[in-house]
């Protein structure tokens, strides 16, 4: 599945960066019928994770609350070159990842 | 026997009411107020909720329950000895009382989280800071929706 990231290419140590991700998912509630009155299982991400060189810097718990396709923007401070790695885990064995880099001057 | 109109009127109704099968169910399913507080007490346990440092950002009036933008931040400097652990957001009346939980640390640099959340109804929404002290802080905002989420019917 398709995970845009925006994440700076490159910063000055210390900055404080803001990365927006966004990935493409139905968040289906299951609370939702069908017009002949079924019920919609529940298809959500129910998780999501951010590590900076292994280390974990921003984590999230989903509920049917949150939007489809799941748009999350936060913050950390920009301390070292490397990767940002980004994992997404949701109701029936949904898993995915992403990863970005970063030039810290 | 000629067929009345009052005989014809009374079968015709009755094919009606026979015909008609329930098809709106429309169930009441939302959060209570109580829920909100279950909630928000699963979270925070028996510690007190302040007012204040919590800022919510959501339109006060949204078209579109489906997806409205929603941005928390905190005042704190974000230093190893005072930084906010954690944000938590929570509504009132949709199905469910919990919107999301964002954990952060002093390596955020600053305390603010942007998602686009779902809106069953009118209604508040809260946030709620778990800061490096264990105390909590909390905000609400009324959100007017005129198009509802979460639980109308699919296509």
């Amino acid at each position: 599945m398709a995970a845009l990231i925006n994440v700076p290419s490159k910063a000055r140590r210390g900055d404080i960066i803001e990365i927006r991700t966004l990935t493409s998912h139905i968040m289906e509630t299951g609370f939702r019928h069908t017009a002949d009155g079924k019920l919609v299982p529940r298809d959500i991400i129910t998780s999501f994770a951010c590590r900076y060189n292994g280390t974990e810097i921003f984590r999230a718990d989903l509920f049917p609350a949150i939007a489809a396709n799941p748009y999350l923007s936060f913050f950390t401070v920009a301390k070292d070159s490397g990767k940002f790695e980004f994992e997404w885990i949701g109701d029936n064995g949904y898993s995915t990842t992403a990863s970005a880099s970063i030039t810290v001057e | 026997m000629p067929t009345t109109r009052r005989q014809f009127l009374s079968l015709a109704s009755g094919v009606t009411v026979a015909g008609t099968i329930p098809i709106v169910t429309l169930r009441p399913i939302e959060a209570t107020p109580a829920m909100l507080n279950t909630a928000i007490r699963n979270v925070v346990g028996e510690a007190q909720i302040r007012s204040g440092k919590v800022k919510l950002d959501i339109p006060p009036l949204v078209e579109n329950g489906n997806t409205v933008p929603m941005t928390v931040s905190v005042a704190s400097p974000m230093t190893a000895d005072d930084h906010v652990k954690s944000i938590h957001v929570f509504n009132e009346k949709n199905p469910q009382p919990n919107i999301g939980n964002f954990y952060l640390g002093p390596s955020s640099g600053r305390a603010q989280v942007s998602t686009r959340i779902r809106l069953a109804d009118t209604q508040k929404v809260v946030a709620i800071a778990h800061l490096s002290d264990d105390t909590f802080w909390q905000v609400a905002a009324d959100v007017v929706v005129t198009l509802a989420a979460c639980t109308e019917e699919t296509n």
